[in-house]
Order: structure tokens, then sequence, then C-alpha cells
């Protein structure tokens, strides 16, 4: 199984909490708002991290998704 | 100032001036949250005050009946002065806010963290030999007020006349007009001064970067980069000297969180999450500019609402055992910083002084509790922290 994180770019409003928690799996743009880094792929060993960010959004705007690998 | 009858019922009659509400909130914030979440009052000329997090993250989200063009609770509404982008609403918002992101971004707040350091490590020379201090006053309150100024390119050492301004702006204007608009008539004018030297010699810092800056092209008034200005100053300040306040009113009280953080220092910065969320110091306020329901509740045009983050912070819906300091809560979407489009610009940069502050305390002083029968007192209207706070070493 492969986990990917996707930031909701509406949503987001820069608390810049997942790329505190998880710098591995998400960048900040020049205005402080966050994106996943690539597509978003998580590397194995760092799938805590990315449920880390997501309990600590204040926006709801981290979303872990489970897919099949491909 | 007009003397205000006690309160005797909190859901319909509620005063967030009273003593007790001014002195510990949080059971009376629980008991609302239980029997009538969002309670109101005619004092003020009529205000809200949603309890529970949904609640308050509802009305944040909502810019189209809740305004910001008013953010304080007043006895008098005085005549509105803007400091955007606190309040501006949408669409101005975007374009008044995108101005000052760049300046408060994490890789932008690391560059000020050395003089953070050095700030607090004078700071603590200064008493480490006496046995005790005021960590509110000689330590706390010293850290924001230099940090701002350094980013502003102002004497470090004009603390007193920031904190007298704030002071009246905040707290005395609630009830005096007139002190409130003398000194923002006093602001205007110091930072008029500082924009026009700026503009002659340019340095690295922020009046300099919005004496030349442009929105589509067209550079700003100069009431709009004084309004900023003065914005800076007044949310930078007594909101962070609260924060670090409430975190050693914290660690004086429980040995058991001091050891460990002064044990294990990597874990001061999810500690400082936890403190933001169980202390959270701001509490905003909407103006109703068009009438509408929440959860229930209806919400009348010209009336206020007190956005409360910090009770949102208490909301056992949100956050199991909530009046507990859990140093390791790993789940913890607070909103300290508000939530929604007015998202803290000075997030980043408060969390840096707030874990600095403690890092370079507890490095040097590990071990320290409240003086024997200290009288702690806590500053009363949007910022909550407090004010005195004295403490023996050892
Ligand atoms: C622990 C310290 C702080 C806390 C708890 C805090 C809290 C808040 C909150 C709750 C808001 C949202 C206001 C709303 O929804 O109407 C806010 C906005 C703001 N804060 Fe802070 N603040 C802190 C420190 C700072 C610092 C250090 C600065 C800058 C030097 C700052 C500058 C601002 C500005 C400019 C806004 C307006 C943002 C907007 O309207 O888009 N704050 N703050
Ligand atoms: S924590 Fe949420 S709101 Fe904050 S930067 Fe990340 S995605 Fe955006």
């Amino acid at each position: 199984m492969v986990l990917k994180v996707k930031v909701d770019r509406e949503r987001c409003q820069g608390h810049a909490r997942c790329n505190a928690l998880a710098p591995e799996l998400f960048a900040l743009d020049a205005f402080g708002n966050a994106h996943e880094i690539g597509d978003g792929r998580v590397p194995a060993g760092l799938e805590d991290k990315a449920f880390l960010a997501k309990a600590n959004c204040p926006e709801l705007a981290v979303e872990v998704i489970e897919g099949e690998g491909s | 100032m007009r003397e205000r009858p006690p309160v005797t019922d909190w859901a319909a009659d509620f005063d967030h001036l009273d003593p007790r509400w001014v002195e510990d909130p949080y059971p009376i914030w629980q008991e609302l949250r239980d029997k009538c979440p969002v309670a109101h009052t005619e004092r003020y000329m009529g205000v809200y005050f949603p309890t529970r997090y949904d609640d308050v993250r509802a009305v944040a989200y909502d810019t189209e009946h809740f305004s910001s063009r008013r953010i304080v609770v007043r006895e008098n509404p005085p005549p509105r002065i803007p400091a955007p982008p606190i309040t501006s609403d949408p669409p101005r918002h975007r374009a008044d806010k995108s101005l000052l992101l760049p300046a408060f971004t994490p890789d932008a707040i690391k560059r000020h963290e050395p003089r953070a350091r050095a700030i607090c490590a004078d700071l603590i020379e200064r008493f480490a030999a006496k046995g005790g201090c005021d960590a509110a006053v000689d330590y706390a309150q010293e850290i924001p007020v230099r940090l701002v100024a350094h980013m502003l390119g102002l004497p470090e050492e004009e603390g007193d006349r920031f904190r007298k301004w704030i002071y009246e702006i905040l707290v005395a204007g609630i009830t005096e007009p007139a002190v409130m608009m003398r000194a923002i008539e006093e602001t205007s004018a110091y930072f008029a001064t500082e924009i026009e030297k700026r503009k002659r010699t340019p340095g690295d810092d922020i009046i300099s970067y919005l004496a030349a800056a442009r929105i589509d092209g067209e550079p700003l008034a100069p009431e709009h980069i004084i309004g900023s200005l003065r914005l800076l100053l007044v949310a930078g300040i007594d909101t962070t000297w609260s924060a670090i306040g409430s975190c050693f009113w914290h660690l004086a009280r429980h040995p058991e969180d001091r050891r460990r953080l002064a044990a294990e220092p990597e874990l001061i910065p999810t500690a400082v999450e936890e403190f933001l969320r169980a202390y959270a110091p701001v509490t905003m306020a909407r103006e109703v500019v068009k009438a509408t329901t929440i959860n229930g509740c209806a919400f009348k045009e010209k009336q206020m609402v007190l956005l409360s983050f910090p009770a949102a912070n208490r909301d056992p819906a949100m956050f199991p055992d909530p009046d507990r300091v859990v140093i390791d809560r790993a789940e913890n979407r607070h909103a300290a910083f508000g939530l929604g489009i007015h998202r803290c610009i000075g997030s980043n940069l408060a969390r840096m002084e707030i874990t600095v502050a403690l890092q370079e305390w507890l490095k040097r002083i590990p071990e320290f509790q409240l003086a024997p029968n200290a009288k702690v007192t806590w500053s009363e209207g949007t910022v909550r922290g407090p004010r005195k706070l004295p403490v023996v070493f050892g």
C-alpha cells in the first residue's frame, strides 16, 4: 500500500504545522502556504509523520490518502 | 469609568471584564458549554459568546455575516481605525495580508533567532544571581518588545513607551475612548516620522519595506502603512508576552513537566503547542453585519461576537481532557493563532520566541517555583496572561 499526502490549498492558511512536523513531506511557498513535496508520495518510514501532520493542521487542509501502489 | 454591576447569570448577562472571569474563566466557559453554548449579554451594546470549537470556527470562517471592521468589544465604539489586514474583510484582505506574509515565513523568522537568543541570555544574566525574579515583568514582557523593535528597526530600549501605547489601546481604551484616541494619535505621529526617515535612508527592516511597497503598482497610503505598523506593535507584543508568561506560570507549578522539558529539550516545541492550546492568550471580536444563525442561535445585526479561541481550545468535543496540560499531546489542532483567513501572521515568530525563551531559561535555571505568598495577577480584555509572576530559583 502506498500513502500520499495532499494539501488542500483553498483551506490552507499557512499555520506551517505540517512543515514543522514533516519537512520531508511538506514545503512552504514565499507566503508561508503549504504544498506537498513532489507527488506527495510518503516514503517508507515516514507514515507516522504524515498522520502527525494531518492531526495538527488546524484548518483540516492535510489529507492522507491510502491508495494502490503504481 | 462606569461601574458595572456584578454578574449573576453568565448565560444571559456575562461580562468578560468581571474579576472572576479575568482570574479563572475556564469553569465559567465549561458551565456555558454544557448549558448554553452561545451566551449573550446586553452589556457593551450587545455581545454573543460562542464557547464551542465548532461554533468559533463557523464564525471565523463566515466573513460574509461577521466582519473584522470592529475587533474589540468596547463600551462605546470609537471611530473605526483601520489596521490592515486584521480589520480588513474580503476581498481587500488578501492583498493587505500578502504584503506582510513574506517577512513572517518560518525561514524569514529563522534569521531573527540569534537575536532572540541573545536577548533572552542578557535578560537572564540580570537576575540569575539574585535567587528569583518576576518572570512576567523581568523576562516575558521584555522579549517580544525587543524583538519586534529589532524587526521594525526601532531602538530596543523604547519598550516602556510601546507598552504604554499598547495598554492604552487594548485595555484602558475599552472603557475610556479618549485615552485610546490619544494613543492612536501619538503612534501615528511616531510612525509618520519613522517612515519619512526610511524613505530617505532605507534599512533592512519592516518599516523600510512597507515604505517602498506597492499594491497593484500603487504605493501604500500613509494611513495604511501606519495602520499596519501599529498593528504589528499591538499584536506582536502583549500576545507573546502573555504566552511566554503562561508557560512559566505552568512550569512553576508543575515540577514534573519542568524537569521533563529540562531533560528533553527536543520536546519543547510540542509542549509549546500545548501551552498555546491550554493558555491561548487572544480573544478577538467580530461585528455582525448581516443577521444569521449558527448552531440554531440567532445572531442579530450590529451586535458584536467575542471570538474566543481560548474557549474553543478547552472544548472537550475537540480535545480529550481539555483542562489537563499534556506536554506531549500528539493531536493538537488548537486555534490559539485563529482559524481561517485571519490566521496570525506572527505565528511563526511567536512560536520561535516562546521556544527560545523556554530553552534559554531551562538551560540556566532548571529549578524554580512560585515565590512564597506570590500574588499572581492576570490581564483582562483581548489578551490574557500573567502580569505579575514572582518566582524563586532552586
Ligand atoms: C503567542 C502570540 C500570539 C498570539 C496568540 C496571536 C494570536 C492571533 C490571533 C488569534 C489572530 C487572529 C485574529 C482574528 O481572527 O481576527 C492574530 C492575527 C494577527 N496577528 Fe497574532 N498572535 C500572536 C503574536 C503575534 C506576533 C508576534 C505578531 C507580529 C509581530 C502578530 C501579528 C498578527 C497580525 C498582523 C494579525 C492579523 C492577521 C490577519 O488579519 O490576516 N501576532 N493573532
Ligand atoms: S498545517 Fe495546514 S494550514 Fe498549516 S501550512 Fe500546513 S496545510 Fe496549511
